[in-house]
């Protein structure tokens, strides 16, 4: 047998970092890189004594998020303890949701490209639920010792748990990108996947094509990129497909991956052998989540991505396909629907041509968010709106779009004049042009009379070069055709 | 002045009869006097003692006293005193001193008590003896061979003794109820939720809570009136209005309608004790209430559900005492879980263990159903058994305890008898119910007897003017031990 004989099967756990200011059972900051323990108050480094007190601004992220992905929101759901002993977890258990979590079920799609075409898939969730994150051990500059830092102890977290419903390490990717999208678009995590605000476990098995039962599977833990996502779970994959084949079973166990080596390794059994001794945490009452409550957040709620999707279609007369590639970020969607605003919903199509076009290739190139980027929404309305009244042609407009990038104007009109790249659409002046180019090129002229469709985009060319790009494309195409007497 | 009640002291205070700095000078001298062969205190406060009483001084001296301000109290060592050695009874935290006030500590602060010291306990308030403490036990100041009970011990003898006017206490499964009964004090543990848990060091987070121990009713009235308040920093805390818990103090008792449970008086409760508990509800009769005869048929399943649902919740509580951060640190270890083992090994007591091991194991895979959500059922129909109860009663009375103080040493190697001396007092918390133990006769030996009465969900009030009007027509509470 070989790969095409299996079916990989993958369910994904995610950490999100809800964007609270304070923790989750503490009023301690949640900033990152202040110093080591500056921001661990008496119940983050459990004082003798200290009782957690639930932040709703962590509870109200969550109604966020089930509500986006059409989940049952608890009415009443519980905090657990989860027990065991690790010098960055000062309590000797975490604070977590076992039996009842705040979110249950719901769905979202993802997009799946293979083979240059993209499907839309539907990933179903398992849960979410709400917990704290533990402080950091430092391992490195203590001679011999371990250093703990806890300042991040007491972080809320969404943990965000799949059904095993992907198929490949890219159906995975593509379901933690629209995650990772999503939990932004909602405004409930920074995403930052450096700072681990974002991060996966895999849980992976195989089966042979057609089965329908599920292999053992192993969990790859602490995933905090993409490519490492990627790579994990082919590596995975394959090390499971190649030991089943050689006659081997896998074993029900965490694996860690190692980027140097791209290569993923058990855990000692020790290292994993809990018995967490989960019970209702008695500091903590059951989370009672009213109806009233949860309207007033679906109230405030963003429009989703699915909805913006289809209102951009009905709206915009954008395909299924530019309307999908907007919404992919929240960033990306509200560039779009500014640039819109300003230069009219007849160029939605052209402005959505720039933004996935221009825009995203140069802020690709120089590695920069769409909110960093130099050209405003404004400002690139502010060109749309030239070329779809003639004053300048498409060419023309991607240098004053490098213009504008590079700050040399306040707007397209400002760059237009200061370089004088308007275009000429006067006919006098163009059939001037026309006659000079006719004359010069009597080659192109014979060539084209002789049936040669080529030359006559040659003499295009002559009269665009001759004016520097700045004669109206569609008029020269005109202007010669008639001269030509064709 | 050490037999005052604490309206007699604000008094002088007021009138200027004392002053507070000479009300603690007394109080801390008859410490010094006593204090070594009693083991109430595990720290006393000294200068810093006399620091505050100058500060109440002032505050009296402006006008801006509280009924409270400039009397001395100590409190039990299990609530956190910023600067103050806190050890809960035990080496694990014998050289932590708190960076930060509980609730109820703040709270004296801002009623301008002066705190005397912190008193010894049973470790982590796991005892009814307190021979459990690292610091020794504590001598019962009626028979320095008999225990003063536990956990709240230090607190009880201290009192008894009248080393201090009054002092805090709290109670898991009876710790404040029993020791006063031992002790021949007034005891009151409230409603859960009614005094903050924020700074009181866990035992049992759905059981503990804090409440007084004083001379008599009165006293406890005022001083819970000092320590029940809803806080922000506990979740548990319940928000409502304030209430003066003396308000109702003078009320008559025609009417009262008095449940007496006949499980509190079967087997196992001792003649004297049964004696001296018939002989107070015959007062209560006289002084216009009735007796009603009445049932809590799950009582017998207290003890054992006790003792699954607090171990396993101390098992996790204590699991924060692990030498990392602070506390007892094993001088020599190897890798990270032999300074675990170490620490903990050397950090605490016998009884300490045995309640983590009973409690991890009933948390644990496979048994978590069998005990842990069993003893929740359980809990569940001991509450609904009260519940039913109160249908035909306003307050329920019984016997604290089934014994007077026993002897040191008597009960420590036997667990199992240990734990029946909660045997009624531990329902009262499994139903999160106030309770609160007066004293009402002397039993065998001339030791303390205490009765026990039970009130309705915030029935504090209601408690506190059953036990005042019947420390009008006796003297129980007025007797002092012989020293």
């Amino acid at each position: 047998m070989g790969t095409a004989n299996w079916e990989i099967v993958i369910g994904l756990e995610t950490h999100a970092q809800l964007n609270t200011a304070s923790k989750i059972f503490s009023g301690a900051s949640t900033a990152f890189g202040a110093a080591p323990n500056s921001q661990a108050c008496a119940v983050d480094i459990a004082l003798p004594g200290v009782l957690p007190v639930l932040n709703r601004g962590a509870v109200e992220r969550a109604i966020r998020f089930g509500l986006a992905v059409g989940g049952t929101i608890a009415p009443h759901s519980v905090f657990a303890r989860k027990n065991y002993f690790y010098p960055d977890l000062p309590k000797g258990y975490q604070i977590s949701q076992y039996e009842l979590p705040v979110v249950s079920g719901g769905s979202f799609a993802i997009r799946v490209s293979s083979g240059g075409t993209a499907t839309e898939k539907t990933v179903r969730l398992t849960r979410a639920h709400l917990e704290e994150d533990a402080g950091k051990s430092l391992h490195e500059d203590f001679h011999g010792k371990s250093g703990i830092d806890l300042n991040r102890a007491g972080t809320p977290l969404l943990e965000i748990v799949s059904e095993p419903d992907m198929r490949s390490a890219s159906e995975a990717v593509a379901y933690a990108r629209a995650l990772h999208a999503l939990v932004r678009w909602i405004g409930i995590c920074d995403g930052n996947m450096q700072e681990g605000s974002f991060r996966c476990d895999a849980n992976v098995s195989v089966r042979p094509v057609g089965s329908d039962v599920l292999g053992t599977r192993r969990e790859i833990k602490n995933l905090n990129s993409f490519r490492f996502l990627q790579q994990a779970i082919e590596y995975e994959a394959r090390w499971q497909i190649e030991t089943l084949e050689d006659g081997g079973r896998i074993v029900q166990s965490t694996v860690l991956f190692d980027p140097a080596t791209g290569q993923t390794r058990a855990m000692r059994s020790k290292e994993e052998a809990h018995d967490y001794r989960y019970f209702p945490d008695p500091d903590l009452l059951p989370l009672v989540i009213s109806p009233a409550w949860i309207e007033e957040v679906r109230a405030a709620m963003p429009e989703l991505p699915e909805e913006m999707k289809a209102r951009f279609v009905s709206d915009y007369g954008l395909s299924a396909y530019d309307a999908a590639a907007l919404t992919a970020a929240r960033e990306t969607a509200d560039f779009f629907e500014q640039a819109v605003a300003a230069a009219g919903a007849g160029n939605a199509k052209a402005c959505a041509n720039w933004v996935m076009g221009e825009l995203a290739a140069r802020l690709n190139r120089e590695e920069k968010d769409t909110a960093d980027a130099p050209v405003t929404p404004q400002q690139l309305a502010g060109l749309v709106a030239r070329i779809a009244d003639g004053t300048i042609s498409g060419k023309i407009a991607k240098e004053i779009f490098d213009a504008l990038w590079n700050g040399e104007g306040q707007d397209a009109d400002a760059i237009i004049e200061a370089k004088g790249l308007k275009q000429i659409s006067d006919s006098g002046a163009l059939e001037k042009l026309i006659d000079d180019v006719l004359a010069a090129n009597p080659k192109s002229v014979e060539e084209f009379r002789a049936g040669k469709e080529k030359a006559f985009n040659a003499l295009v060319g002559q009269a665009m070069k001759a004016t520097k790009g700045k004669a109206n494309p569609q008029q020269v195409n005109e202007l010669l055709r008639k001269k030509l007497g064709t | 002045m050490i037999n005052a009640s604490l309206k007699e002291l604000a008094a002088a205070l007021a009138a200027k009869q004392v002053s507070s700095v000479e009300l603690a000078n007394q109080f801390l001298d008859r410490i010094a006097r006593l204090n070594p062969a009693l083991n109430a205190f595990i720290t006393v406060g000294g200068e810093k003692s006399l620091a505050m009483a100058r500060d109440a001084d002032a505050r009296i001296a402006r006008g801006e006293a509280g009924p409270l301000t400039g009397i001395p109290v100590a409190h039990k060592d299990i609530f956190c005193a910023e600067g103050w050695l806190t050890t809960c009874g035990s080496k694990m935290l014998a050289n932590f001193v708190s960076p930060y006030d509980a609730t109820v500590i703040e709270r004296f602060k801002a009623a301008g008590t002066v705190t005397l010291g912190k008193t010894n306990m049973d470790e982590f308030a796991m005892g009814s003896s307190n021979e459990t403490s690292f610091y020794g036990p504590v001598k019962n100041p009626w028979d320095p061979g008999a225990v003063p009970g536990g956990s709240s011990g230090g607190s009880a003898a201290a009192v008894a003794a009248r080393l201090t006017p009054a002092a805090t206490g709290t109670d898991t499964g009876g710790s404040i109820r029993q020791p006063a009964a031992l002790c021949g004090l007034t005891g009151l543990k409230p409603t859960y939720g009614v005094v903050s848990r924020y700074g009181m060091i866990a035992f049992a987070s759905s059981l503990d809570q804090g409440g007084p121990m004083a001379k008599s009713a009165e006293d406890c009235a005022l001083l819970l009136n000092v320590m029940a308040g809803f806080d922000a920093r506990d979740s548990t805390s319940l928000e409502r209005p304030a209430e003066d818990y003396a308000r109702d103090l003078d009320k008559p008792l025609a009417g009262l309608r008095i449940g007496v449970p006949k499980e509190f008086f079967a087997e196992g409760l001792s003649a004297d004790v049964a004696q001296a508990v018939e002989a107070a509800l015959a007062e209560y009769r006289r002084l216009g209430a009735t007796t009603v005869d009445i049932s809590l048929p799950n009582m017998k399943l207290s003890v054992p559900a006790y003792y699954v649902i607090a171990p396993a919740e101390a098992s996790s509580n204590l699991s924060r005492f692990d030498g990392v951060r602070y506390g007892w640190r094993a001088p020599e270890y190897g890798d990270l879980a032999d300074m675990y083992c170490k620490s903990r090994a050397q950090g605490f007591g016998a009884e300490v263990k045995r309640r983590i091991l009973i409690g991890t194991y009933v948390l644990s895979h496979g048994y978590y159903d069998a005990y842990y959500l069993q003893a929740q059922r359980i809990r569940r129909l001991i509450a609904r058994d009260f519940v039913e109860a109160f249908k035909d009663c306003d307050l329920i009375m019984g016997p604290t305890a089934p014994t007077v103080a026993f002897d040191l040493g008597d009960k420590a190697g036997d667990p199992v008898q240990m734990y029946l001396s909660d045997i009624y007092t531990i329902a009262v918390n499994l139903a999160g119910l106030p309770g609160m133990s007066i004293p009402c006769g002397a039993g065998n030996q001339g030791r303390p007897v205490g009765l026990q009465i039970i009130g309705d969900y915030f029935g504090e009030a209601r408690m506190l003017n059953a036990a005042h009007q019947y420390q009008l027509a006796t003297d129980w509470h007025r007797r002092a031990p012989p020293i």
